[in-house]
């Protein structure tokens, strides 16, 4: 089995399990990247989404000039290609983590990448709740806070899991292009000792490795999704 | 106790699009008094929803003043272009007394029936426990105590809606604003949710505002009723008035989806027995209002004047406890009989309208 595989495999071997260029870790650096720009250009997207929404014309808290702001911020970083954005913000990212190049310097163009997709997938997402519940919930005499989080957020929830998922999958999407930075990653594995050297067989396994990845996020968020909705 | 509990003054509402202007509300003034059950009626895109929403700020007012209790939550003036609000933590306050159900319920689709009760009550001096109490003691007062685990998309449309209710009553509410409440419920589940209405007036003393393009909904539970057409209330008064003597073709129309007398009368006018009227019969409507219809009146005419009256169709609403009656008769007799017998109904107060004369 083992000389079967060796056999069969020999660039993947070659690699090796771990040191620089080991397949543990690349997997860690798709992990690291993924969760920490997730973490950070989902917070940053979550905050536009909401804003979006809240100022909108019809929102609980209408103002047409931020609304124009968060509108186009959203647009002008959604319209820049993610390679172009990668080597664009690299003095930005140095002044954010020190360093422009890397595993944590990617996590700056990563957040910034995903962020303004994300943005738009949560204000589809709650512009879905219903206005009449809002407007309940005002009649009630509800804060906009509790409109926030205990109507757009809790109402949305499902819709929110879902959108999610879409995102996360295409930031995994991503992060195979910020090999191009050093970052690392299956990506840049599948690409730099893949492609480039003709190991077809290193290529294949560290696209059946991002697609599993992709495969348990899909199956984790259509379960939350499903379970978070009770219409 | 004598100030309306409600009183808006000269009420406009303009939505000014991009290139028009739509005045959804144009100066209607209304005064409502604690304990009435307040109708207002009209189609839809008559400005009812939009006039009731300036109650509790929901929909902030072009111009006018809005009372609420004897407090003036909006205040505009005109002159010098200058707008009173009260801020908007007090507001939150007094929604709070503002009871509000909907047409289509607006729950909270992911919370259960207790947590949507519970929501109304998040920012209540009740502790923990109060709390808890207060909406077990709301959901048996509308019958769902055995639903209260239960999400809204596992409720009927009339537990929905009585759902709604307890969330509109937890605060307490003087008032409460109903906006097409019934509009989506069937004919029995509208009744029982008017009656929960009626009963919550009558016990609680609570102020209803009832809009409704449902004629037959205002005429169970009104006292008062307003109708509405392109943004003005182009007729008023209390139940019985606007039932007995509408004056607005609009409000005729309304009230005839109620009673359905017109219909009545077609459908009798092309019966044989009018058709063919004889040359001694007069087919006439008789419209009362009240203790006329007490005394045997139709009896009196054979016995008085010798005039047979037969009643082809009858409908009487029992409105407020009076009885408001229309029936549709053939007089027969000589002219000067029927003259006298007509001449005594409107004596007692019987308003006669000649359909048909016989040749």
């Amino acid at each position: 089995m083992t000389q079967w595989f060796s056999d069969t495999f020999p660039n993947v071997v070659y690699q090796g399990w771990t040191g620089d260029t080991g397949w543990w870790t690349s997997i860690v650096q798709t992990l690291y990247m993924t969760f920490w720009s997730a973490i950070f250009g989902g917070l940053l997207g979550l905050i536009f989404g909401i804003g979006l929404i809240i100022t909108a014309p019809n929102g609980i808290a209408p103002n047409k000039w931020t609304f124009w702001i968060f509108d186009k911020v959203v647009s002008i970083f959604r319209a820049v290609p993610f390679i172009i954005l990668l080597a664009f913000i690299a003095p930005f990212t140095k002044l954010v983590v020190g360093t422009q190049i890397g595993t944590t310097a990617a996590l700056v163009p990563l957040a910034l990448g995903v962020f303004p997709f994300y943005a738009r997938q949560i204000q589809v997402a709650l512009s879905e709740v219903d206005s009449g519940i809002v407007e309940a919930a005002q009649a009630v005499g509800a804060s906009f806070w509790d409109i926030v989080f205990g109507v757009y957020l809790r109402e949305g929830r499902s819709e929110i899991a879902r959108v999610s998922t879409v995102t996360l999958i295409s930031l995994i999407g991503l992060t195979a292009m910020a090999g191009a930075i050093g970052a690392g990653g299956l990506g840049n594995m599948a690409i730099a000792y893949g492609y480039n050297r003709f190991a077809t067989d290193t290529t294949l396994v560290a696209t059946l490795l991002v697609l599993i990845f992709v495969l348990v996020v899909q199956l984790i968020g259509d379960y939350l999704a499903k379970k978070l909705s009770h219409k | 106790m004598s100030n309306p509990i409600i009183s808006l003054n000269h009420i406009d509402v303009t939505f000014y699009q991009k290139k028009r202007t739509i005045e959804a509300v144009k100066d209607v003034s209304i005064a409502i008094n604690r304990g009435d059950v307040y109708g207002i009626v009209g189609y839809s895109g008559a400005g009812k929803s939009t006039l009731v929403r300036v109650i509790n700020l929901l929909q902030e007012p072009t111009h006018g003043s809005v009372v609420v209790n004897d407090e003036t939550f909006f205040q505009s003036d005109k002159k010098a272009n200058k707008k009173t609000r009260i801020t908007t933590n007090d507001l939150r306050n007094r929604r709070r007394k503002i009871g509000m159900i909907f047409q289509h319920f607006n729950l909270l689709n992911e919370r259960t029936v207790t947590e949507n009760v519970a929501f109304a009550l998040k920012h209540s001096d009740l502790n923990a426990e109060q709390k808890k109490a207060k909406v077990a003691e709301l959901l048996a007062l509308v019958n769902l105590s055995d639903r209260a685990e239960q999400y809204p998309s596992q409720l009927s449309g009339g537990q929905k809606q009585r759902v709604s209710i307890a969330r509109a009553l937890a605060n307490d509410p003087e008032i409460l604003i109903s906006d097409e409440a019934t509009s989506a419920l069937d004919p029995k589940t509208t009744n029982q949710i008017l009656s929960l209405l009626k009963k919550l007036n009558e016990e609680l003393g609570l102020t209803i505002v009832l809009i409704t393009h449902e004629m037959q909904a205002v005429k169970e539970i009104a006292n008062k009723v307003a109708v509405m057409q392109d943004g003005e209330i182009i007729e008023r008064g209390s139940l019985l008035e606007i039932f007995a003597k509408p004056t607005q073709q609009l409000t005729k129309e309304f009230i005839e989806t109620a009673t359905n007398i017109d219909k009545a009368i077609a459908t009798i006018s092309a019966q044989p027995l009018v058709k063919n009227l004889h040359e001694n019969e007069l087919f006439i409507r008789l419209s009362y209002v009240g203790d006329t219809t007490d005394e045997p009146l139709i009896a009196s005419l054979f016995r008085d004047f010798q005039v047979t009256a037969n009643i082809l169709y009858g409908n009487v609403e029992i409105l407020q406890n009076t009885p408001v009656g229309s029936l549709l008769v053939i007089l027969s007799g000589t002219d000067d009989q029927i003259k006298a017998a007509i001449s005594t109904l409107a004596d007692h107060h019987v308003e006669i309208e000649i359909l048909k004369g016989g040749k």
